[in-house]
Protein backbone atom coordinates (compact mmCIF):
# COMPACT_ATOMS: atom_id res chain seq x y z
CA UNK A 1 0.00 0.00 0.00
CA UNK A 2 1.23 3.47 -0.73
CA UNK A 3 0.36 6.75 0.90
CA UNK A 4 -1.94 9.09 -1.00
CA UNK A 5 -1.60 11.86 1.55
CA UNK A 6 1.44 12.62 3.68
CA UNK A 7 1.27 15.41 6.21
CA UNK A 8 4.18 16.51 8.37
CA UNK A 9 4.12 18.96 11.26
CA UNK A 10 1.19 20.77 9.70
CA UNK A 11 -0.13 23.84 11.51
CA UNK A 12 -2.72 26.42 10.64
CA UNK A 13 -3.22 29.48 12.83
CA UNK A 14 -6.01 32.00 12.58
CA UNK A 15 -4.90 35.02 14.63
CA UNK A 16 -4.71 33.50 18.12
CA UNK A 17 -6.44 30.23 17.33
CA UNK A 18 -4.43 27.12 16.49
CA UNK A 19 -6.99 25.39 14.28
CA UNK A 20 -4.45 22.71 13.33
CA UNK A 21 -1.57 22.25 15.69
CA UNK A 22 1.57 20.42 14.53
CA UNK A 23 -0.18 17.42 12.99
CA UNK A 24 1.58 14.48 11.29
CA UNK A 25 -0.25 11.61 9.62
CA UNK A 26 -0.61 9.77 6.36
CA UNK A 27 -3.52 8.34 4.39
CA UNK A 28 -3.13 5.00 2.59
CA UNK A 29 -4.44 4.32 -0.89
CA UNK A 30 -7.84 2.64 -1.41
CA UNK A 31 -8.98 2.86 2.17
CA UNK A 32 -12.05 4.40 3.81
CA UNK A 33 -11.02 6.78 6.59
CA UNK A 34 -13.18 8.34 9.25
CA UNK A 35 -12.10 11.84 10.28
CA UNK A 36 -13.89 12.33 13.57
CA UNK A 37 -14.00 14.98 16.25
CA UNK A 38 -16.13 17.64 17.85
CA UNK A 39 -17.34 20.83 16.22
CA UNK A 40 -14.43 23.21 15.82
CA UNK A 41 -11.86 20.45 16.38
CA UNK A 42 -10.14 21.25 13.07
CA UNK A 43 -11.58 18.61 10.72
CA UNK A 44 -12.75 21.00 8.01
CA UNK A 45 -9.54 23.03 8.22
CA UNK A 46 -7.48 19.88 7.66
CA UNK A 47 -9.59 18.98 4.62
CA UNK A 48 -9.31 22.50 3.22
CA UNK A 49 -5.54 22.36 3.58
CA UNK A 50 -5.34 18.94 1.92
CA UNK A 51 -7.42 20.15 -1.02
CA UNK A 52 -5.40 23.34 -1.54
CA UNK A 53 -8.27 25.62 -0.54
CA UNK A 54 -6.31 27.19 2.26
CA UNK A 55 -2.64 27.84 3.00
CA UNK A 56 -0.80 26.16 5.83
CA UNK A 57 0.93 28.35 8.43
CA UNK A 58 3.73 25.81 8.57
CA UNK A 59 4.47 22.18 7.80
CA UNK A 60 4.42 20.03 4.70
CA UNK A 61 1.53 18.50 2.72
CA UNK A 62 1.99 15.94 -0.06
CA UNK A 63 -1.05 14.70 -1.95
CA UNK A 64 -0.22 12.12 -4.62
CA UNK A 65 3.37 13.09 -3.89
CA UNK A 66 2.96 16.80 -4.64
CA UNK A 67 1.77 20.00 -3.00
CA UNK A 68 -1.96 20.42 -3.67
CA UNK A 69 -1.87 24.23 -3.78
CA UNK A 70 -2.73 25.55 -7.27
CA UNK A 71 -1.78 22.13 -8.64
CA UNK A 72 -4.18 20.88 -11.33
CA UNK A 73 -2.49 17.47 -11.52
CA UNK A 74 -3.40 16.84 -7.90
CA UNK A 75 -6.74 18.64 -7.77
CA UNK A 76 -8.31 16.86 -10.75
CA UNK A 77 -7.99 13.65 -8.74
CA UNK A 78 -9.81 15.09 -5.74
CA UNK A 79 -13.51 15.40 -5.03
CA UNK A 80 -14.35 17.50 -1.94
CA UNK A 81 -17.99 17.47 -0.84
CA UNK A 82 -18.66 20.18 1.68
CA UNK A 83 -21.39 20.60 4.21
CA UNK A 84 -22.72 23.70 2.47
CA UNK A 85 -21.68 23.89 -1.14
CA UNK A 86 -22.63 27.13 -2.89
CA UNK A 87 -24.06 27.08 -6.40
CA UNK A 88 -24.78 29.91 -8.86
CA UNK A 89 -28.19 31.50 -8.19
CA UNK A 90 -29.98 30.28 -11.30
CA UNK A 91 -28.59 26.72 -11.10
CA UNK A 92 -30.81 23.66 -11.13
CA UNK A 93 -29.56 20.17 -10.15
CA UNK A 94 -29.41 19.16 -13.84
CA UNK A 95 -26.84 21.93 -14.43
CA UNK A 96 -24.66 20.55 -11.65
CA UNK A 97 -24.70 17.06 -13.16
CA UNK A 98 -24.13 18.39 -16.66
CA UNK A 99 -21.06 20.36 -15.61
CA UNK A 100 -19.59 17.76 -13.24
CA UNK A 101 -17.90 15.74 -16.05
CA UNK A 102 -15.84 18.85 -16.93
CA UNK A 103 -14.13 18.65 -13.57
CA UNK A 104 -14.04 14.91 -12.87
CA UNK A 105 -12.38 12.70 -15.48
CA UNK A 106 -13.87 9.52 -13.94
CA UNK A 107 -17.45 10.87 -13.85
CA UNK A 108 -20.00 8.06 -14.39
CA UNK A 109 -23.26 9.59 -15.64
CA UNK A 110 -25.18 6.29 -15.53
CA UNK A 111 -24.26 5.90 -11.86
CA UNK A 112 -25.25 9.53 -11.23
CA UNK A 113 -28.66 8.90 -12.82
CA UNK A 114 -29.23 5.86 -10.69
CA UNK A 115 -28.36 7.89 -7.58
CA UNK A 116 -30.70 10.70 -8.65
CA UNK A 117 -33.49 8.09 -8.77
CA UNK A 118 -32.44 6.60 -5.42
CA UNK A 119 -32.53 9.99 -3.72
CA UNK A 120 -35.65 11.12 -5.64
CA UNK A 121 -33.95 14.37 -6.49
CA UNK A 122 -35.93 16.79 -8.68
CA UNK A 123 -33.67 17.89 -11.54
CA UNK A 124 -35.54 20.89 -12.86
CA UNK A 125 -36.05 22.94 -9.75
CA UNK A 126 -33.94 25.94 -8.78
CA UNK A 127 -31.38 24.83 -6.20
CA UNK A 128 -32.41 27.75 -3.99
CA UNK A 129 -35.85 26.15 -3.68
CA UNK A 130 -34.59 22.71 -2.63
CA UNK A 131 -34.83 21.40 0.90
CA UNK A 132 -31.73 21.02 3.04
CA UNK A 133 -31.79 17.24 2.50
CA UNK A 134 -32.13 17.57 -1.28
CA UNK A 135 -29.20 19.98 -1.29
CA UNK A 136 -27.14 17.41 0.61
CA UNK A 137 -28.24 14.72 -1.86
CA UNK A 138 -26.68 16.72 -4.72
CA UNK A 139 -23.35 16.72 -2.88
CA UNK A 140 -23.51 13.03 -2.09
CA UNK A 141 -24.31 12.17 -5.73
CA UNK A 142 -21.45 14.32 -7.02
CA UNK A 143 -19.07 12.78 -4.47
CA UNK A 144 -19.97 9.22 -5.41
CA UNK A 145 -20.35 9.56 -9.19
CA UNK A 146 -17.12 11.56 -9.57
CA UNK A 147 -15.16 8.44 -8.48
CA UNK A 148 -12.18 10.62 -7.68
CA UNK A 149 -9.14 8.68 -6.43
CA UNK A 150 -9.30 10.86 -3.31
CA UNK A 151 -12.80 11.78 -2.15
CA UNK A 152 -13.62 13.92 0.88
CA UNK A 153 -17.09 13.98 2.42
CA UNK A 154 -17.32 16.72 5.05
CA UNK A 155 -20.57 16.18 6.98
CA UNK A 156 -22.24 15.35 3.68
CA UNK A 157 -25.70 14.62 4.95
CA UNK A 158 -27.19 17.50 6.84
CA UNK A 159 -30.98 17.12 6.54
CA UNK A 160 -30.82 13.70 4.86
CA UNK A 161 -33.36 11.29 6.32
CA UNK A 162 -32.42 7.84 7.63
CA UNK A 163 -33.45 6.13 4.39
CA UNK A 164 -31.31 8.45 2.30
CA UNK A 165 -28.32 8.02 4.63
CA UNK A 166 -28.62 4.25 4.34
CA UNK A 167 -28.72 4.58 0.54
CA UNK A 168 -25.56 6.66 0.74
CA UNK A 169 -23.74 4.04 2.84
CA UNK A 170 -24.92 1.15 0.64
CA UNK A 171 -23.99 2.83 -2.63
CA UNK A 172 -20.65 3.94 -1.22
CA UNK A 173 -19.76 0.37 -0.18
CA UNK A 174 -20.95 -1.18 -3.44
CA UNK A 175 -19.15 1.29 -5.63
CA UNK A 176 -16.02 1.29 -3.49
CA UNK A 177 -15.93 -2.51 -3.81
CA UNK A 178 -15.93 -2.26 -7.60
CA UNK A 179 -13.88 0.92 -7.92
CA UNK A 180 -11.54 1.11 -4.94
CA UNK A 181 -10.46 4.61 -4.01
CA UNK A 182 -9.49 6.62 -0.98
CA UNK A 183 -12.42 8.09 0.91
CA UNK A 184 -12.18 10.44 3.87
CA UNK A 185 -15.50 10.73 5.65
CA UNK A 186 -16.03 13.34 8.32
CA UNK A 187 -19.17 12.89 10.36
CA UNK A 188 -20.78 13.16 13.78
CA UNK A 189 -22.96 10.09 13.17
CA UNK A 190 -20.18 7.76 14.23
CA UNK A 191 -22.34 4.76 15.14
CA UNK A 192 -23.84 4.77 11.66
CA UNK A 193 -20.52 4.64 9.86
CA UNK A 194 -18.29 2.72 12.27
CA UNK A 195 -18.52 -0.57 10.32
CA UNK A 196 -17.72 1.18 7.05
CA UNK A 197 -14.44 2.59 8.23
CA UNK A 198 -11.11 0.86 7.88
CA UNK A 199 -9.06 3.53 9.61
CA UNK A 200 -9.99 6.17 12.16
CA UNK A 201 -8.46 9.59 12.72
CA UNK A 202 -9.77 11.55 15.68
CA UNK A 203 -8.88 15.20 15.93
CA UNK A 204 -9.36 17.31 19.03
CA UNK A 205 -8.35 20.93 19.50
CA UNK A 206 -6.27 20.79 16.36
CA UNK A 207 -4.33 17.65 17.29
CA UNK A 208 -4.68 14.06 16.14
CA UNK A 209 -5.45 12.05 19.27
CA UNK A 210 -6.32 8.71 17.63
CA UNK A 211 -4.77 7.34 14.42
CA UNK A 212 -5.65 3.66 14.37
CA UNK A 213 -7.15 0.80 12.39
CA UNK A 214 -10.89 0.61 13.08
CA UNK A 215 -10.58 -3.09 13.93
CA UNK A 216 -7.86 -2.39 16.48
CA UNK A 217 -10.11 0.16 18.18
CA UNK A 218 -12.87 -2.39 18.65
CA UNK A 219 -12.59 -3.72 22.17
CA UNK A 220 -9.94 -1.12 23.04
CA UNK A 221 -12.19 0.06 25.86
CA UNK A 222 -14.63 -1.77 28.12
CA UNK A 223 -17.21 -0.57 30.59
CA UNK A 224 -17.21 -2.43 33.90
CA UNK A 225 -20.48 -2.40 35.83
CA UNK A 226 -21.20 -3.70 39.32
CA UNK A 227 -21.22 -2.73 42.96
CA UNK A 228 -19.08 0.27 43.73
CA UNK A 229 -16.61 -1.58 45.95
CA UNK A 230 -16.07 -4.40 43.43
CA UNK A 231 -15.74 -2.04 40.47
CA UNK A 232 -13.33 0.24 42.30
CA UNK A 233 -11.19 -2.72 43.39
CA UNK A 234 -11.02 -4.02 39.82
CA UNK A 235 -10.40 -0.69 38.10
CA UNK A 236 -8.06 0.90 40.67
CA UNK A 237 -4.80 -0.23 38.98
CA UNK A 238 -6.01 0.84 35.52
CA UNK A 239 -6.36 4.03 33.57
CA UNK A 240 -9.97 5.13 33.92
CA UNK A 241 -11.48 6.83 30.86
CA UNK A 242 -14.81 7.59 32.45
CA UNK A 243 -16.79 6.78 35.56
CA UNK A 244 -20.37 7.15 36.67
CA UNK A 245 -21.93 6.29 40.00
CA UNK A 246 -25.52 5.63 40.92
CA UNK A 247 -26.03 4.90 44.61
CA UNK A 248 -24.04 1.77 45.38
CA UNK A 249 -23.51 0.97 41.71
CA UNK A 250 -20.64 2.01 39.51
CA UNK A 251 -20.03 2.03 35.78
CA UNK A 252 -16.39 2.63 34.90
CA UNK A 253 -14.77 2.62 31.47
CA UNK A 254 -11.21 1.32 31.22
CA UNK A 255 -8.85 0.31 28.41
CA UNK A 256 -8.48 -3.07 26.73
CA UNK A 257 -8.87 -6.15 28.94
CA UNK A 258 -7.07 -9.46 28.34
CA UNK A 259 -9.10 -12.70 28.31
CA UNK A 260 -7.64 -13.45 31.75
CA UNK A 261 -8.78 -10.10 33.09
CA UNK A 262 -12.25 -10.72 31.67
CA UNK A 263 -12.47 -13.99 33.57
CA UNK A 264 -11.24 -12.23 36.70
CA UNK A 265 -13.94 -9.58 36.31
CA UNK A 266 -16.64 -12.18 35.75
CA UNK A 267 -15.54 -14.03 38.86
CA UNK A 268 -15.78 -10.79 40.84
CA UNK A 269 -19.41 -10.57 39.72
CA UNK A 270 -18.82 -7.65 37.38
CA UNK A 271 -20.54 -7.15 34.07
CA UNK A 272 -18.50 -6.10 31.07
CA UNK A 273 -19.92 -4.26 28.12
CA UNK A 274 -18.15 -3.13 24.96
CA UNK A 275 -17.65 0.55 24.20
CA UNK A 276 -18.71 1.62 20.72
CA UNK A 277 -16.49 3.77 18.56
CA UNK A 278 -18.83 6.69 19.15
CA UNK A 279 -18.63 6.31 22.92
CA UNK A 280 -14.87 5.94 22.69
CA UNK A 281 -14.55 9.19 20.73
CA UNK A 282 -16.83 10.92 23.22
CA UNK A 283 -14.71 9.70 26.14
CA UNK A 284 -11.45 10.65 24.51
CA UNK A 285 -12.62 14.10 23.48
CA UNK A 286 -13.74 14.78 27.03
CA UNK A 287 -17.45 15.33 27.05
CA UNK A 288 -20.14 13.42 28.80
CA UNK A 289 -22.45 11.38 26.61
CA UNK A 290 -25.34 13.62 27.66
CA UNK A 291 -23.71 16.79 26.43
CA UNK A 292 -22.77 15.06 23.18
CA UNK A 293 -26.30 13.97 22.47
CA UNK A 294 -27.65 17.40 23.25
CA UNK A 295 -25.23 19.02 20.85
CA UNK A 296 -25.93 16.48 18.09
CA UNK B 1 -22.19 -7.11 14.97
CA UNK B 2 -20.79 -7.50 18.45
CA UNK B 3 -18.88 -4.34 19.42
CA UNK B 4 -16.32 -6.08 21.59
CA UNK B 5 -14.71 -8.27 18.94
CA UNK B 6 -13.09 -7.59 15.57
CA UNK B 7 -15.61 -7.71 12.71
CA UNK B 8 -13.39 -9.92 10.55
CA UNK B 9 -13.44 -12.65 13.21
CA UNK B 10 -17.23 -12.43 13.31
CA UNK B 11 -17.45 -12.66 9.53
CA UNK B 12 -15.29 -15.79 9.59
CA UNK B 13 -17.59 -17.29 12.25
CA UNK B 14 -20.70 -16.51 10.20
CA UNK B 15 -19.21 -18.36 7.23
CA UNK B 16 -18.21 -21.24 9.52
CA UNK B 17 -21.78 -21.42 10.84
CA UNK B 18 -23.13 -21.63 7.29
CA UNK B 19 -20.71 -24.44 6.48
CA UNK B 20 -21.59 -26.38 9.64
CA UNK B 21 -25.33 -25.89 9.02
CA UNK B 22 -24.93 -27.08 5.43
CA UNK B 23 -26.07 -23.80 3.91
CA UNK B 24 -22.64 -23.63 2.22
CA UNK B 25 -21.93 -27.22 1.09
CA UNK B 26 -18.39 -28.40 0.41
CA UNK B 27 -17.06 -27.45 -3.04
CA UNK B 28 -19.76 -24.78 -3.36
CA UNK B 29 -18.83 -21.18 -4.14
CA UNK B 30 -19.02 -18.66 -1.29
CA UNK B 31 -20.20 -15.09 -1.91
CA UNK B 32 -17.54 -12.58 -2.93
CA UNK B 33 -15.91 -10.21 -0.48
CA UNK B 34 -17.90 -7.33 -1.95
CA UNK B 35 -21.15 -9.26 -1.54
CA UNK B 36 -20.34 -9.98 2.10
CA UNK B 37 -19.46 -6.33 2.62
CA UNK B 38 -22.67 -5.07 1.02
CA UNK B 39 -24.84 -7.58 2.88
CA UNK B 40 -23.38 -6.94 6.32
CA UNK B 41 -22.74 -3.25 5.58
CA UNK B 42 -19.09 -3.44 6.47
CA UNK B 43 -15.86 -2.36 4.85
CA UNK B 44 -14.85 -4.75 2.02
CA UNK B 45 -11.27 -4.92 3.35
CA UNK B 46 -12.63 -6.17 6.68
CA UNK B 47 -14.80 -8.79 4.95
CA UNK B 48 -11.74 -9.85 2.94
CA UNK B 49 -9.75 -10.28 6.14
CA UNK B 50 -12.43 -12.61 7.50
CA UNK B 51 -12.45 -14.68 4.32
CA UNK B 52 -8.63 -14.86 4.31
CA UNK B 53 -8.66 -16.15 7.87
CA UNK B 54 -10.59 -19.19 6.59
CA UNK B 55 -8.32 -19.54 3.57
CA UNK B 56 -5.32 -19.69 5.93
CA UNK B 57 -7.03 -22.44 7.91
CA UNK B 58 -7.76 -24.43 4.75
CA UNK B 59 -11.53 -24.11 5.16
CA UNK B 60 -11.90 -22.09 1.96
CA UNK B 61 -9.72 -22.12 -1.13
CA UNK B 62 -9.29 -19.74 -4.00
CA UNK B 63 -9.86 -20.59 -7.67
CA UNK B 64 -8.02 -17.99 -9.66
CA UNK B 65 -10.34 -15.66 -11.51
CA UNK B 66 -13.45 -17.49 -10.32
CA UNK B 67 -13.79 -17.01 -6.58
CA UNK B 68 -13.75 -18.73 -3.21
CA UNK B 69 -14.94 -22.29 -2.58
CA UNK B 70 -15.56 -24.45 0.48
CA UNK B 71 -12.83 -27.10 0.77
CA UNK B 72 -13.66 -30.80 0.96
CA UNK B 73 -13.52 -31.89 4.60
CA UNK B 74 -14.12 -28.31 5.82
CA UNK B 75 -17.24 -29.26 7.74
CA UNK B 76 -15.53 -32.05 9.70
CA UNK B 77 -12.62 -29.76 10.54
CA UNK B 78 -14.96 -27.06 11.80
CA UNK B 79 -17.08 -29.45 13.84
CA UNK B 80 -13.94 -30.83 15.53
CA UNK B 81 -12.74 -27.28 16.27
CA UNK B 82 -16.12 -26.27 17.73
CA UNK B 83 -16.25 -29.42 19.89
CA UNK B 84 -12.93 -28.45 21.45
CA UNK B 85 -14.36 -25.07 22.37
CA UNK B 86 -17.67 -26.44 23.59
CA UNK B 87 -16.30 -27.30 27.04
CA UNK B 88 -14.90 -23.80 27.64
CA UNK B 89 -17.61 -21.75 26.02
CA UNK B 90 -20.75 -23.61 27.02
CA UNK B 91 -20.17 -26.26 29.69
CA UNK B 92 -18.01 -24.17 32.03
CA UNK B 93 -20.35 -21.15 32.22
CA UNK B 94 -23.30 -23.53 32.62
CA UNK B 95 -21.71 -25.24 35.60
CA UNK B 96 -20.62 -21.90 37.13
CA UNK B 97 -24.11 -20.43 36.84
CA UNK B 98 -25.69 -23.63 38.20
CA UNK B 99 -23.32 -23.44 41.19
CA UNK B 100 -24.36 -19.81 41.88
CA UNK B 101 -28.01 -20.82 41.90
CA UNK B 102 -27.45 -23.84 44.17
CA UNK B 103 -28.38 -26.35 41.46
CA UNK B 104 -26.76 -29.70 42.29
CA UNK B 105 -24.91 -31.79 39.73
CA UNK B 106 -27.72 -34.39 39.77
CA UNK B 107 -30.34 -31.69 39.16
CA UNK B 108 -28.26 -30.26 36.32
CA UNK B 109 -27.94 -33.69 34.69
CA UNK B 110 -31.71 -34.18 35.04
CA UNK B 111 -32.32 -30.83 33.38
CA UNK B 112 -30.06 -31.70 30.46
CA UNK B 113 -31.82 -35.06 30.05
CA UNK B 114 -35.19 -33.35 30.04
CA UNK B 115 -34.08 -30.82 27.45
CA UNK B 116 -32.59 -33.54 25.29
CA UNK B 117 -35.81 -35.60 25.41
CA UNK B 118 -37.90 -32.72 24.12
Amino acid sequence: MSAVVEVQNLSKHFKNVKAVDDVTFSVEENTIYGLLGRNGAGKTTVMQLLTGQDFASSGDIRVFGESPVENARVLQNISFIKESQKYPDEFQPKHVFRSAPWFFPNWDSAFAERLIDDFRLPLNRRIKKLSRGQLSAIGVIVGLASRAPLTFFDEPYLGLDAVARQIFYDRLLEDYGEHPRTVILSTHLIDEVSNLLEHVLVIDEGRIIIDEEAEALRGSATTVVGTRAAVDAFTAPREVLHSEYLGGLASVTVGRLSPGERVEAAEAGLELSPVSLQQLVVRRTNVSQKEFEQSA
Amino acid sequence: MDESRPIFVQIAELIENDIIAGALPEESQVPSTNEFAAFHRINPATAGKGVNLLVDEGILYKKRGIGMFVATGARDTLVAKRRDRFQNEFVRPLVTEAGKLGITQAQLVAMIRKEDAE
